[in-house]
């Protein structure tokens, strides 16, 4: 099967409503379906020549085209949230009271990214994700703030690796605009760590990560309960 | 309607469909043989060829875009250089630290700059002279500490911003615009870092600034103009502020960080230059 739904059931088992249209968001998913019937070529090409069986169309599909690559920004912005919702709601042994400030903006940036992709994608947006952090001790400065070093890393070198697979130019500004305050973040998040790192992994040329999707999802997987279907986001 | 069909309405409208896509494939083909054996420190030469490649000549605006980016990168690289060479001013060794990392940064985004602009053909702008008082602003910014943080401070959130601003002017050319994400989220890092700096100063500490831009907040009137219209609420005909308990006003203008016109940036950058 080759075009698939965007959306099969969700999580907890409810359907989610289709909310009011607006232009903006008509305009969108018009730009969004040129996109996939684009993208639905290239799939064809690409499960004709695989040869190795890597094909497997099991779990959440994100959709075809720009929707699948929001709905595959949307996924990480729910596991950020869901991460820092449980950072604030079980602060860590010794947390300061600038730390838990600064954590609970994340965690309310990290909420506004993950509601904003929902009602942008609407009725194309993947269920809720189940989010397992159970190898993570949240009573640990040390552990809470390396996982938040891994997640804010991951997150600006998706963002940065999926703006050339974004075709509507106002979702590539959007993306943007996410982008650098995930920076702020991960720049942040190592400054509490160890003061001046904020960007030290910058390559030779002063370049920051990226990486594919697949790279993403593949060190995001082991916080991701709920299975996700990666095959049809661009490569 | 099969793929064939496709392309046979494509060529109706547009009789060269099949040549482009052919040249435009075999350039990306070839881009991705070359950049198996490419050692890193080649990259902007191929990127630069790369563009020719695909498109026979390389577009006016993305080259200027590039010489845009050449211009800030200039002042900041010098900026940050020159700082680094006055000790005294730094109150420890982590702050000079920071402004070394930085000043290599920059330093490596203007050498990757003007290789991508020489590559791809075209001629890097000449470095401005730079005038770091800000003219009638008057600053000292190489004799006062907090003064040295509050302009690093306003270039690095002007650069984000202006890279920002250009991401869909470099759509068509996939490489250049991820090298230009690379270097717009490496801004923003030296942003949040040099903003945190200032909260913590022993001097002068800022405790109401955080490493993010809270609606269009900034308590230095000279570099205000930095700052306009980072209190967008809406994204996309989507309301933030409201869009969940958590998310005030505040949080919802401090997820998204706004662009600036390249006439904005210009205007700020003016300032600085002789």
């Amino acid at each position: 099967m080759l075009i698939r739904k965007t959306r099969s059931v969700t999580s907890d088992g409810k359907e989610e409503g289709i909310a009011m249209p607006n232009v903006h968001r008509r305009a969108f998913l018009k730009y969004a379906g040129m996109g996939a019937a684009i993208l639905t070529a290239g799939s064809i090409a690409s499960c004709s020549s695989d040869e190795d069986g890597g094909m497997v169309d099991e779990g959440v599909s994100l959709g075809t085209g720009d929707v699948s690559v929001l709905n595959y920004a949307y996924a990480l912005e729910q596991l950020e949230a869901a991460f820092y919702t449980q950072v604030v709601a079980t602060p860590y042994s010794g947390i300061s009271d600038v730390e838990l400030t600064l954590l609970t903006d994340i965690r309310n940036h990290e909420i506004a990214h993950r509601e904003f992709f929902k009602k942008a994608l609407a009725s194309g947006a993947i269920p809720n994700l189940t989010v397992d952090f159970s190898s993570i001790n949240f009573s640990s400065r040390d552990a809470v703030l390396g996982a938040a070093k891994t997640f804010e890393d991951l997150g600006v070198a998706a963002y940065n690796g999926a703006g050339k697979f974004i075709k509507t130019a106002e979702y590539l500004v959007l993306a943007g605009k996410i982008v650098s305050v995930e920076a702020r973040h991960a720049a942040l998040i190592r400054d509490l760590i160890s003061n001046g790192s904020f960007a030290s992994d910058a390559d030779a040329q002063g370049l920051d990560f990226v990486k594919t999707p697949q790279e993403v999802f593949a060190a995001a997987g082991a916080y991701i309960k709920t299975k996700v279907n990666t095959n049809t986001l661009p490569k | 309607m099969n793929l064939q069909n496709i392309f046979n309405e494509i060529e109706k409208i547009d009789p060269e469909i099949n040549e482009r896509l052919d040249t435009r494939r075999d350039a990306m083909k070839q881009f991705r043989n070359i950049g198996r054996v490419l050692a890193l420190s080649a990259l902007p030469i191929a990127l630069g060829s790369m563009l020719k490649k695909a498109y026979g000549r390389t577009p006016a605006d993305v080259l200027g875009v590039l010489n845009y980016a050449l211009t800030l990168e200039y002042l900041e690289a010098e900026y940050y250089s020159t700082a680094i060479t006055r000790t005294s001013l730094f109150p420890n060794a982590a702050s000079l630290g920071a402004f070394t990392t930085i000043a290599n940064h920059e330093n490596a985004h203007v050498t990757l700059l003007k290789s991508a602009i020489t590559g791809a053909g075209g001629t890097p702008v000449t470095k401005p002279t730079f005038d770091f008082t800000g003219g009638s602003l008057n600053l000292k910014p190489f004799q006062d500490y907090p003064t040295l943080l509050i302009l690093a401070q306003a270039f690095e959130d002007t650069g984000v911003r202006a890279y920002k601003g250009k991401a869909t002017v470099l759509m068509e050319n996939p490489a250049v615009l991820t090298v230009a994400l690379q270097i717009h989220s490496i801004e923003a890092r030296h942003a949040a870092h040099i903003r945190y700096m200032r909260r913590n100063l022993t001097s002068a500490p800022q405790p109401a600034l955080k490493p993010w831009i809270t609606n269009a907040e900034n308590n230095v009137p000279a570099i205000q103009p930095v700052y306009a219209g980072e209190d967008n609420q809406v994204q996309a005909g989507v309301t933030i502020t409201g869009i969940a308990s958590q998310v005030d006003k505040a949080a919802a203008t401090e997820a998204f960080d706004e662009f600036l016109t390249e006439d904005q940036v210009l205007d700020i950058a003016s300032l600085f230059i002789k």
